[in-house]
């Protein structure tokens, strides 16, 4: 699992692609956010959009990264759901945390 | 409901990079069963949830002990055992996490991942003594999960 890494209007967009899951795309995922805040990013957009799969561990990496930004004054949103990991956040109930945006482009301009 | 596939099982040491081995077979042989594409995902889902308890929690990382993975059909149910060599656990203690106190927990979703997508989990010892095996059933006919 890939994660692409740019930034527009100073929000700073991660796009992991393939599974998020146990040991491999949950790890990637953490590194990618840890890397962003070292940097100093506090606006962070993480674009779902080519996740096919995410296990609970993924989840729990969205989590851990939406609390870890927010401890740092930042905040963390999502955008481009595919319909499962939709359906994943609605199930878990996590779609009530998280700001959710249909295209990357909302979500840029919903930071100011 | 094709005859062909009446029984799988598989073997993997205790690391994650083998589950998505496991989850390629089980996949595979769902197709077969007829089960479409949405239900062999949420399948595939909760079984990956097993197997990545049994390696963590039930043999504890150890690549020496391995994971077993059964599938089985019992007439219109898919039985899938997922075996390992740990203690096991009341599954009646793991928190509930839809509770707003753990809503934000990094972790302990795995049980509520299978519970949600399978139409039976059970957890108990294996026949041999030797560990602990969940068992997921899932019907044949099943739909998509309601969300």
């Amino acid at each position: 699992m890939k994660i692409a890494v740019r930034n527009d209007l100073g929000v700073t967009i991660l796009q992991p692609k393939g599974r998020v899951t146990i040991g491999v795309g949950d790890v990637a995922l953490r590194n990618a956010v840890t890397e962003a805040i070292e940097a100093g990013a506090r606006k962070i957009l993480v674009n779902l959009g080519g996740v096919t799969t995410m296990d609970s561990s993924g989840v729990g990496e969205l989590v851990s990264a939406y609390t870890t930004v927010a401890n740092r004054g930042g905040i963390l949103k999502l955008c481009e759901l595919p319909m499962k990991i939709n359906d994943i956040l609605q199930i878990t109930q996590l779609i009530t945390v998280f700001e959710v945006f249909d295209t990357e482009s909302e979500g840029v301009a919903s930071f100011g | 409901m094709p005859s062909e596939v009446t029984h799988v099982r598989i073997s993997i040491g205790s690391r994650y990079e083998h589950i998505d081995l496991i989850a390629v077979v089980i996949d595979d042989a769902l197709g077969r069963l007829g089960l479409d594409e949405d239900a062999r995902h949420w399948v595939g889902i909760a079984i990956r949830e097993a197997v990545a308890n049994a390696i963590k929690h039930g043999n504890q990382q150890d690549p020496d002990k391995d994971v077993d993975v059964e599938l089985a059909i019992d007439d219109d149910l898919v039985v899938i055992r997922v075996m390992d060599h740990g203690e096991g656990f009341d599954m009646e203690e793991v928190d509930d996490p839809l509770a707003p106190e753990n809503l934000l927990k990094p972790s302990g979703r795995g049980i509520f991942y299978m519970k949600s997508f399978m139409d039976g989990i059970e957890y108990g010892p294996r026949s041999d003594g030797g560990g602990t095996v969940v068992t997921l059933r899932k019907r044949l006919t099943a739909a998509t999960p309601e969300v």
